[in-house]
């Protein structure tokens, strides 16, 4: 040792300082590097969530505005040359009468309502006469539809005038708003020039405008008329499958995590039935898909496409959800209840269901509403099930046809009018959102409310 | 009556049942010097158990087996050569005999033997329909009659009715069971009809996938390779996972050990979202804004990056998977114990060197199996990929091409198609039985390294 101080000439002390104090000098710069990384990761996550919301939102409101034209519209009688709608004469058989009523709801839809709106274009601006072969390519098709359910509502309002508010074709739409480069070559516009000037002469005159639109919540999907595709059907769709979830599979669940925490023996059908519930937990949703389409559809020949076999589908796959938050409701009561329950004679039933259950309550509720949200989201295991299929009406009961939420939002976002639909697919997409912050706001609120500290 | 109201009056019934228990042990009870064995809520209780109970079990049976039963007697009755309809027509031959039944026009003039066995339909309908009524009302007086008779201060009310519970428990802990023996027997046993046509050698080695159309004929089926799919979920599980273990580790090290307490509580919910966003949003992003994002890089680059890529659908699957893997770590690390914390801090390291060199090698199995969870996720994520991968099943390692998964794969073959007979439709089911042996064994084996590690702590 004194020897190698002596040979390098130097102070040791001040070298070994210096040494550790280059090293710890080192160690501090690592340190803060090491800190800078983790910022960064944080940073990074919390960009991700900034970035998508903004990028949803910021393309997905615009679709809840929408271009329509608000005109004084006439019930022309020379063009709805028809009687007034048959009432049911004493003598005739219901099978009859439907017969008329069909009969005068056919000769209504096939009257020429492309005239009525071309003649109340024309009524506003006498000029566009010469263009009258035009002017229906300015309305959505579905607009001629929603004149003769006015008229079909109230047949006395042949021969008179009202101020209705139409949608324009979804072409105009996007012409209007500039959602398509206005400097393409006219081969590439699908509006021929002579409507594009129309529509900016009338968008000038005010006539034709960019409104607040409810045909978003109020419609149902259509094909034939883009602007007027809407998400109710969608809607009623995942609402019923909710159902199904919330009256399948929350009960069954918690009944079964009951049994297991509270009930089980230890025994190897107990230890199975854990087992078995960790797994299907982590089984990919896709699976549930297939199990639904070779069992529900190939086997007991339930409806395709009806939400009653997607609510199945999604109770099966939300059951190990419901199951493990219930079960750890449960646990976080603490034994000294059961004890004291059963210290005074309860028998163990009545301990579970009249002292521990009502304390797990909020637990298992919030447990629920996350298995809800869940479901509500899922799309995969619908596509399977041929929940894909185009459906153009809202269903009123869970049997009948329908889509759901994210699976309209799969349908849209594949739709060839993209310059229209990808706002709507963002939207559909928002309103898809909102629906899951609320329910998962309801857990937190619930959660906060009724949480005990033991 | 329809069957909605038909349970509801049940219900009612049941009731009034649990009412006339009541009353009628309260009446034994002031008759008797002894004490009842239970109390009067029980006797209430069996007696509705004993009303609802059978008469449910017969509802439920008759309404499963009924149109069975008439289908047969009414085809008994059509001329012989009907006999070999297929499900389909049978399905639309009943259809049209409920609308003759039901007096509703149909198209074209109903033949004679409809018209008749219509009528038979008819008949039997209205049948089955009171019979159902009076079997199922005679079962639940009768039982609600026997029951109530048999109160008296020996019956042990309680322990029947908790036994019904326990049974009721157990049964719903079982639908767990049948699930999966449902998702092994439909996928094994169609599976097993996929292999019937196509070797499974061919499938599980064949490095071509091209199903050709099932119209073009039996003769040609196309090639059925498993390992292009395979791969292209493995290429963007590895990509995903490339994202998401970086980040969601230091985010979940950062939060547990250097974050302030403002930012703990403000940046956890916020990254939690990310876990709560459904995949068919994910899927959307992907395609509208991360793909032409990339695509546009790479042409600043000079690399050429397809907007539906590998790249792009792994990358948007890393961010989702990202509070996964956080929550995960942070558990895990959260259950390092202080002491070594403290060891390793006393010996004069630095923060950093504790984590590094104390904390995450203590944690590392954990986090292994934290790791593995995330990627049998990944591996099972179907809409993200549908979206964004591009669907082109050819084995290449570029990521920047377009790629196709089991996932995908399964949704293209299966989507809208309910006949169940081409192997076209039917490898969905072969892919299926693959991914869900591959996820199951990932996670069997990441929860038996976590659950190992807790041991290690406890």
């Amino acid at each position: 040792m004194a020897n190698s101080t002596m040979e390098s000439g130097v102070d040791p002390r001040a070298r070994i300082q210096s040494q550790v104090e280059q090293s710890l000098r080192r160690r501090h710069a690592r340190e803060k590097r090491f800190r800078r990384f983790g910022l960064t990761a944080v940073m990074l996550g919390l960009a991700f969530v900034a970035v998508l919301f903004v990028s949803i939102f910021s393309r997905g409101l615009p679709a809840f505005w929408q271009s329509t034209l608000t005109l004084d519209v006439r019930f022309d009688p020379a063009v709805l040359d028809m009687g007034p709608p048959p009432q049911q004469k004493p003598e005739e058989s219901p099978r009859d009468f439907q017969q008329r009523l069909n009969a005068w709801n056919f000769q209504l839809t096939m009257a020429s309502w492309n005239t009525i709106l071309e003649d109340a274009l024309i009524a506003e601006k006498p000029a566009l006469e010469e263009h009258r072969r035009q002017l229906r390519k300015l309305f959505t098709s579905g607009a001629k539809y929603r004149l003769r359910d006015l008229v079909a509502e109230d047949p006395s309002l042949i021969g008179r005038s009202r101020e209705v508010t139409l949608l324009a074709d979804a072409e105009v739409d996007v012409w209007i708003r500039g959602n398509i480069d206005r400097s393409l070559p006219d081969a590439r516009l699908q509006l021929s020039p002579e409507v594009r000037r129309i529509a900016d002469e009338l968008h000038e005159d005010g006539l034709l405008d960019v409104t607040f639109s409810t045909t978003l919540f109020t419609n149902s999907d259509s094909r034939s008329s883009p602007a007027s595709a809407g998400l109710a059907g969608a809607f009623m769709g995942s609402l019923f499958m909710m159902l199904v979830v919330i009256v399948l599979a929350v009960p069954v669940g918690v009944a079964s995590a009951i049994y297991l925490e509270e009930f089980a023996p230890k025994n190897r059908l107990v230890d199975l039935i854990e087992v078995n519930i960790n797994n299907l937990a982590a089984v990919p949703s896709i699976v549930f898909g297939l199990l639904g389409a070779s069992i529900f559809i190939n086997w007991f020949r339930l409806p395709l496409s009806a939400p009653l076999v997607g609510g199945l589908v999604l109770s099966l796959m939300t059951l190990p959800t419901v199951i493990i938050t219930t079960r750890s409701a449960l646990k976080a009561v603490p034994p000294s209840i059961r004890q004291a329950a059963l210290a005074l004679g309860a028998s163990r039933v009545q301990t579970v269901f009249q002292q521990v259950l009502p304390l797990a309550i909020p637990g298992i509720l919030t447990g629920a509403i996350i298995g809800v949200a869940q479901a509500l989201g899922e799309t995969a295991p619908l596509l399977l099930i041929g929940m894909n299929a185009f459906v153009a009406n809202i269903p009123t009961t869970p049997f009948e046809q329908s889509t759901a939420l994210p699976v309209q939002i799969y349908l849209w976002q594949g739709n060839e009018m993209r310059n229209f639909f990808e706002a709507r697919t963002s939207a559909a997409i928002i309103v898809l959102l909102l629906m899951m912050i609320t329910l998962n706001a309801f857990a937190i609120w619930l959660r906060k409310k009724f949480e005990r500290r033991w | 009556m329809d069957n909605m109201t038909l349970i509801v009056l049940l219900l009612i019934l049941m009731g009034v049942a649990y009412q006339l228990g009541l009353t009628r042990s309260r009446a034994v009870a002031s008759n008797t010097t002894g004490r009842m064995n239970s109390r009067p809520g029980y006797y209430g209780w069996l007696v509705a158990l004993w009303c609802g109970l059978p008469a449910l079990l017969v509802f439920v049976l008759w309404t499963l087996l009924e149109p069975a039963v008439i289908r047969s007697v009414v085809f008994s009755q059509l001329p012989p050569e009907m006999s070999n309809l297929s499900s389909q027509q049978v399905g639309n031959l009943m259809q049209r005999l409920g609308d003759i039944a039901s007096g509703y026009g149909v198209s074209g003039e109903p033949a004679p033997y409809e018209v008749a066995a219509a009528e038979t339909l008819a008949r039997l309908r209205g049948i089955g329909e009171l019979a159902k009524i009076a079997v199922m009302a005679s079962l639940a007086l009768g039982g609600l009659f026997i029951a109530r008779g048999r109160i008296r201060p020996q019956l042990r009310a309680r322990n029947h009715v908790e036994k019904v519970v326990n049974v009721g428990l157990l049964l719903c802990s079982g639908v767990a069971i049948l699930t999966t023996v449902g998702i092994v027997f439909s996928m094994f046993g169609e599976a097993m009809r996929f292999f019937s046509f196509v070797n499974p050698l061919d499938f599980f080695f064949g490095l071509n996938w091209n199903p050709r159309f099932s119209s073009t004929g039996h003769s040609s089926y196309g090639d059925f390779g498993l390992l292009p799919l395979l791969w292209g979920t493995l290429m963007i599980s590895i990509i995903a996972l490339l994202v998401a273990v970086p980040v969601g580790l230091m985010t979940a090290i950062y939060m547990s050990e250097y974050a302030p307490s403002w930012l703990r509580s403000f940046a956890k919910p916020v990254i939690e979202v990310l876990a709560g966003i459904p995949t068919i949003v994910y899927g959307v992003f992907a395609l509208m804004v991360v793909g032409p994002f990339f695509s546009s890089v790479g042409d600043l680059v000079g690399i050429q990056i397809r907007s539906t890529s590998a790249l792009t659908a792994g990358f948007v699957m890393g961010v989702m998977i990202i509070p996964f893997v956080s929550s995960l770590s942070d558990d895990i690390i959260s259950q390092v114990p202080q002491s070594l914390r403290d060891g390793s801090l006393g010996m004069g390291a630095t923060k950093s060197e504790t984590i590094r060199q104390v904390v995450l090698p203590a944690a590392l199995p954990g986090i292994v199996g934290a790791f593995l969870l995330a990627a049998s996720r990944a591996i099972g994520e179907t809409m993200i990929v549908v979206l964004a991968a591009g669907n082109s099943p050819v084995l290449h390692a570029n990521p920047f091409e377009a790629v196709s998964t089991v996932t995908v794969t399964i949704v293209n073959q299966l989507t809208g198609d309910t006949d169940f007979a081409s192997p076209q439709s039917l490898v969905a089911f072969a892919l299926g039985l693959t991914l869900f042996v591959i996820t199951l064994g990932l996670n069997v084996v990441a929860l038996y390294i976590v659950r190992k590690y807790r041991e290690q702590y406890d």
